[in-house]
Order: structure tokens, then C-alpha cells, then sequence
């Protein structure tokens, strides 16, 4: 039994190093491994067809083929002999587009909102561009140069001849892009203050850090919108009450960085004692360790969280309207009570087109975020 | 920060690189460590072995204050260990350690691993800096690795890339906590070379290891803990041939089998 064994299990020589087995390339392999590798994954695949054959046509026919492009009032969108059932009325869209992106900017002063707009975009891109030259100069521009800038600009400064433009006439696309930006640019570094504050040795500063959190997650953005706006004026008077728009950014601000101050509490608690010890065991004093050595770990292993708030935070700038603000949403919604548009397909036609907007935004932020985590994964197997 | 003038500075010519004096300490009810008294002379190489749980690593990493203690007093280089920041901060910048775990930094590259306490605890030009995390890579002979991230490491490259890390700190002393244990037995040896060559410097060192072996060819004194107590302290021929106590008698037979 035993030589047997020896017979049939030992090698006699060493094993050949041998290619991988040949993939037999082509579609067809693809398909049968993908979707008919199982009964379940075959009845799976025909029904996502069934639901994809049901439900696409008819949304490209609506929005595409039979959509009216063009017209100059309702008129172009109501059922008639050559388009019996109209689709999507951009035409709409297209009339009402300016006041989307604007709402009651005054039309003169409209080139300052582009140029904010495209301050804006290359801040953006140059941060969001991760081997662009000099990010540096890149930080101190997106973090202090462009706030002066856009306030200058958007409020207007009488003393460079530009006209003050208040606040309440803001709207749109810019109210949104605004108040998201704020919010965003504003809760990483405050959530990232109020998790380590969270953490902290000293009593006052924890304390503070966790009521602060607990509080301020425990309630409703909405209520935190409205005791801004509603409460902050009887306590205050009139005339040293800031700003309607202000208040608002102030309350989405704090919202959002309660949020991120647990998100980045969760990487911190995933940054193994070790690395701290390490880290104190060569004198680093305790900022300088958690700038370079933790800091950079949690935040890497947590960046999946820190971009759904920012998501969530996006989309959550369309509850400024309760406060009287008119965002783009809002600005959608008054734009589809004009009589002059009032078709049956006009409120589906604004609020695709607000879909449409909010999508590709949150879309853009996820797809950037999972391309700067593979980056990231990538490089630390280099 | 570090370079105040208040600072305390270690003193090169303080006759001894630790002191320990009546060490007392404990996790909640545990009596972990126990009156432990010890005086390393500068340059000396120590061996500290014993049973696990017996309070060699807490020892250990009482001397660059990673743990805290109740009662005793410990004074490195000059310098006593007081609840004070300032001190604790400059008894690290001339204390380097090395960790069973290695515990480099997996963000940083092998280089930046090296430079980040010289340019941020010693003020160092990067240049400089990365010159000589060079001339120690070298030196644990892994210079080629140096733009690598750890990962891409084996275990042995690892701990010598954290050896080199901490001399990168000019230390006057190094502590080594069970370098060898977290390692495949063929890394073993790679490490423990690179730690026989740096004890020919004449570095003080205090090493936590059961590598028997080494603590024959570089120490001058080996130190037996168990049950929170220095146990036995003699040099090694004396250590391995005719231990004092039953209980060192004991470990040796499991250890030396």
C-alpha cells in the first residue's frame, strides 16, 4: 500500500512551468460564463431583457424621437395631426434655461455668474486633476483666492464698479452650485476637526465635539434650516441678522460636518495602533502624526463615505427651498406653473431635465471618486 | 517645535543610557510589571528573553514611554521620563524602536518612510534627509527597494527598512520588540545580520527576542523576566551554562530543545 502510494503521488521530476489554459476569446464564451452560467442567472438575464425591451423604447421615443425641440410657447407642445402624442417639451427647457441657471440675477450682470462659473471649474479641475502642476498653488487658489473672488463678484463691490446684487435674487443652477460647494468645501475640514475633537484627551473639547454631533445629527436638515432662517432673527436684530442665503449655507455647512465627523471617525478607529506607536516612537509630535501618518490612512480608507455625503449633500441643497430660497429645483418648479407653457407634459419635461442635471453631478462625483480609489489602491502596490 | 531652547537635550555624557529605578505598573488589577530596577551602561547590548505574558515588551516600551507606569522612575540619556510633552518628545527623537509588526507606514514610499521623521521631527532639508535614508538603505541593503511602498516588501525587507527608518533618527539607543517573531523562518536570518552589524557600532541596544543564538553572539548581558520580575541578569556564557534559578533552567530546556 505504502510503495503504491509513493508510486502514484510522488513526482519523479520537477513540473513544468506551463502557460495559463488558452481562453477561447469571443462573446459567445462571454455570455455563457456572464449570463446562462446557471437556470437562476438564465431566468435573471431574460427577465432584465424583458424589462429593458418594456421600458426603454418608450422613454427614448418620449424624450427623443417625439420630443419637441423648439417652439415659442405652448402651442408647439400640445397634441396636433402631425404629433398626435408629443413628447418632452424641451422647447420649454430652452425658453426658460436662463432663468434655470440664474433665477432673478439681474440679465445685465449675468457675465459675473459665468465668470464665477468658470473660476469655479478650473479650481476644480485643478485639484480634481491629480498630477496637474503645481497643486499647491492650486490649493491656495480653490481655497482662498476663489471665495474672495466669487463673493466679490456674485455680491457685488460699488467700489469696483460692480453693482451689488442681493442675495434674494440668486437662484437657480447658482443657488445650487453655491450652496453645494459651501457645504462640500466647508464639512471635510470641520468634519475632520469635530472627529478628532471627538477623540480628544481633553474633556471640554471632547464634550463639545460630541454634542455638537449628536445634536446636530439628531435633527432634521429642514429643522436645521429653519431655526437658521426663522429663529436666528428673533434673537437678533433686524439689521445685524445676516443674510438669508448665508444663513442657509451656515446650516448646511454644520449639517454635513456633523456627518463627515463620524465618517472620518470610522477610518481613524480603522488605522491600526501600531501606526500610531510607530509614528510616536520616531518623536513625531501629535499634529504632525495625525497630518502624515493617520490622517492619510483614514481618510484613504474612508473616502467611498466621504463622497456619498457629499452626494447626499448635493442633492440636499434642493431643501433650501422651504427657507424661501430659489434653487434650480425651485426654480423648476415656478418655471412650470407659467401659463403660457402649460402642457401636459411640461412638469415631466422640468423635472427630467432636473434629473437630468442631478445625475450627471452625483454620477461624475462617484466616477471620480472610484477612479482616484483605484489610483490610490494601484500606487500602494507599486 | 522640538528645537525650543527650553527642550530638554540628551547628554551624551550621562555614564548611563537607561535607568530604571523601582518600576511599578499595572493594567487595571494586573501587576504587570514589578519593582524592576536596571542600569544599561552606554553602548551595551542587552537580551531580554522569557515567557510570553511575562512583561518583556511592556518593559520595553516603558523606555520610550509608549507605556505608561504607576510607581519607579526610568531616565534615558539623561533625560527623565516625567509626564511633561517636551520630555517625552526628546527621549523619542534619541530612542529608536523596532516593531514585532514592523508598522512602516503603507502610504509612503520606502524613502519617504525614512525622510518623514528627519524632515519633520529633526527639520531636516528633503535633500538631506533623503541622502541619508539612502546611506542606511544601503546599509540594511535595500537601496534598490527605495521608491517601492511596502507592500510590495517581503517580511525580512520590511523590518530592515524599519531598522533603517529609526537609525535615519541618529538614535543613541535602539529597542527591538520581537523583530524576528512575525517573520517566515528564512527572513529570520537576513534581519538578525543586519542587527549583528549595527551591535558592532556600538549602539546601545535592548532587544525582546528568543532568538537564543543572536543573544550569545551579541549580548553582553542577558536579562530572563517572568511573572512581571527581572529574574536573572548575567552574561551570556554564565546565562546558558549555568543559569541561577529553576525557572531560567526551565525556559532554557523549552527554548534551547
Amino acid at each position: 500500500m505504502a510503495a503504491m502510494t509513493e508510486k502514484s503521488y510522488l513526482r519523479t521530476a520537477p513540473a513544468e512551468h506551463l502557460p495559463p489554459p488558452l481562453e477561447q476569446a469571443g462573446l459567445l464564451r462571454w455570455a455563457r460564463e456572464n449570463l446562462f452560467s446557471s437556470p437562476g442567472n438564465i431566468v435573471l438575464t431574460l427577465v432584465c431583457i424583458f424589462f429593458i425591451g418594456w421600458t426603454v423604447p418608450p422613454l427614448l421615443r418620449f424624450f427623443v424621437f417625439d420630443a419637441v425641440w423648439s417652439g415659442s410657447d405652448r402651442e408647439a407642445c400640445l397634441a396636433s395631426p402631425q404629433l398626435p402624442e408629443p413628447g418632452a417639451c424641451w422647447a420649454f427647457v430652452r425658453v426658460w434655461y436662463s432663468y434655470f441657471i440664474y433665477g432673478f440675477y439681474p440679465i445685465v450682470e449675468r457675465w459675473r455668474v459665468d465668470i464665477f462659473f468658470a473660476a469655479l471649474a478650473v479650481g476644480i479641475g485643478w485639484l480634481a486633476w491629480l498630477s496637474a502642476p503645481r497643486r499647491d498653488i492650486g490649493a491656495v487658489y480653490f481655497f482662498i483666492v476663489l471665495p474672495i473672488l466669487s463673493y466679490v463678484l456674485l455680491s457685488g463691490a460699488p467700489l469696483l464698479g460692480l453693482a451689488v446684487v442681493p442675495t434674494a435674487q440668486w437662484g437657480g443652477i447658482l443657488v445650487t452650485i453655491v450652496v453645494a460647494t459651501v457645504g462640500i468645501v466647508v464639512s471635510l475640514p470641520l468634519g475632520i476637526l469635530l472627529a478628532l475633537g471627538r477623540r480628544s484627551d481633553i474633556p471640554v473639547v471632547k464634550f463639545f465635539a460630541v454634542t455638537f454631533i449628536e445634536f446636530v445629527r439628531g435633527v432634521p436638515l429642514i429643522t436645521v434650516l429653519f431655526m437658521a432662517s426663522v429663529m436666528l432673527p428673533l434673537f437678533v436684530p433686524e439689521r445685524l441678522s445676516p443674510d438669508k442665503l448665508l444663513r442657509a449655507l451656515v446650516g448646511v455647512a454644520l449639517f454635513a460636518s456633523a456627518y463627515m465627523a463620524e465618517v472620518v471617525r470610522g477610518g481613524l478607529t480603522a488605522v491600526p495602533r501600531g501606526q500610531y506607536e510607530a509614528a510616536q516612537a520616531l518623536g513625531l509630535p501629535h499634529w504632525r502624526m495625525m497630518a502624515f501618518v493617520i490622517m492619510p490612512q483614514a481618510l484613504r480608507v474612508t473616502l467611498p463615505n466621504i463622497v456619498n455625503i457629499f452626494i447626499s449633500l448635493f442633492k440636499d441643497t434642493t431643501l433650501v427651498f422651504i427657507v424661501g430660497i430659489f434653487d434650480f429645483l425651485r426654480t423648476i418648479e415656478a418655471a412650470r406653473a407659467d401659463p403660457h407653457w402649460a402642457t401636459p407634459v411640461t412638469s415631466v419635461t422640468g423635472y427630467a431635465f432636473a434629473a437630468l442635471f442631478y445625475f450627471i453631478c452625483c454620477y461624475g462625483m462617484s466616477r471620480y471618486a472610484r477612479g482616484v480609489e483605484t489610483r490610490l489602491a494601484r500606487a500602494h502596490l507599486r | 517645535m522640538a528645537d525650543r531652547p527650553d527642550a530638554p537635550q540628551s547628554d551624551a555624557r550621562a555614564e548611563l543610557a537607561v535607568e530604571i529605578v523601582g518600576l511599578h505598573k499595572w493594567y487595571g488589577d494586573f501587576h504587570v510589571l514589578r519593582d524592576i530596577n536596571l542600569a544599561v551602561a552606554r553602548g551595551e547590548r542587552i537580551v531580554i528573553c522569557g515567557p510570553s505574558g511575562g512583561g518583556k515588551s511592556t518593559l520595553l516600551r516603558c523606555i520610550n514611554r509608549l507605556e505608561d507606569w504607576q510607581r519607579g522612575r526610568i531616565v534615558v540619556d539623561g533625560i527623565e521620563l516625567t509626564d511633561d510633552p517636551k520630555h517625552i518628545v526628546a527621549v523619542r527623537r534619541d530612542v529608536g524602536m523596532v516593531f514585532q509588526h514592523f508598522n512602516l507606514f503603507p502610504h509612503l514610499t520606502v524613502l519617504e518612510n525614512c525622510t518623514l521623521a528627519p524632515i519633520w521631527v529633526r527639520h531636516m532639508p528633503k535633500k538631506d534627509a533623503e541622502e541619508l535614508a539612502m546611506s542606511y538603505l544601503a546599509r540594511v541593503k535595500i537601496p534598490e527597494q527605495a521608491q517601492k511602498y511596502p507592500a510590495r516588501l517581503s517580511g525580512g525587507q520590511q523590518q530592515r527598512v524599519a531598522i533603517a527608518r529609526a537609525l535615519c533618527m541618529s538614535p543613541n539607543i535602539m529597542l527591538f520588540d520581537e523583530p524576528t517573531s512575525a517573520l517566515d523562518p528564512e527572513m529570520v536570518k537576513e534581519v538578525l545580520d543586519t542587527m549583528v552589524e549595527l551591535a558592532s557600532d556600538g549602539i546601545t541596544m535592548l532587544v525582546v527576542s528568543h532568538e537564543m543564538g543572536f543573544a550569545r553572539q551579541v549580548a553582553d548581558r542577558i536579562i530572563f523576566m517572568d511573572d512581571g520580575q527581572i529574574v536573572e541578569i548575567n552574561e551570556p556564557k554564565s546565562f546558558f551554562a549555568n543559569p541561577q534559578h529553576e525557572r531560567t533552567r526551565l525556559f532554557l530546556q523549552q527554548v534551547l530543545r
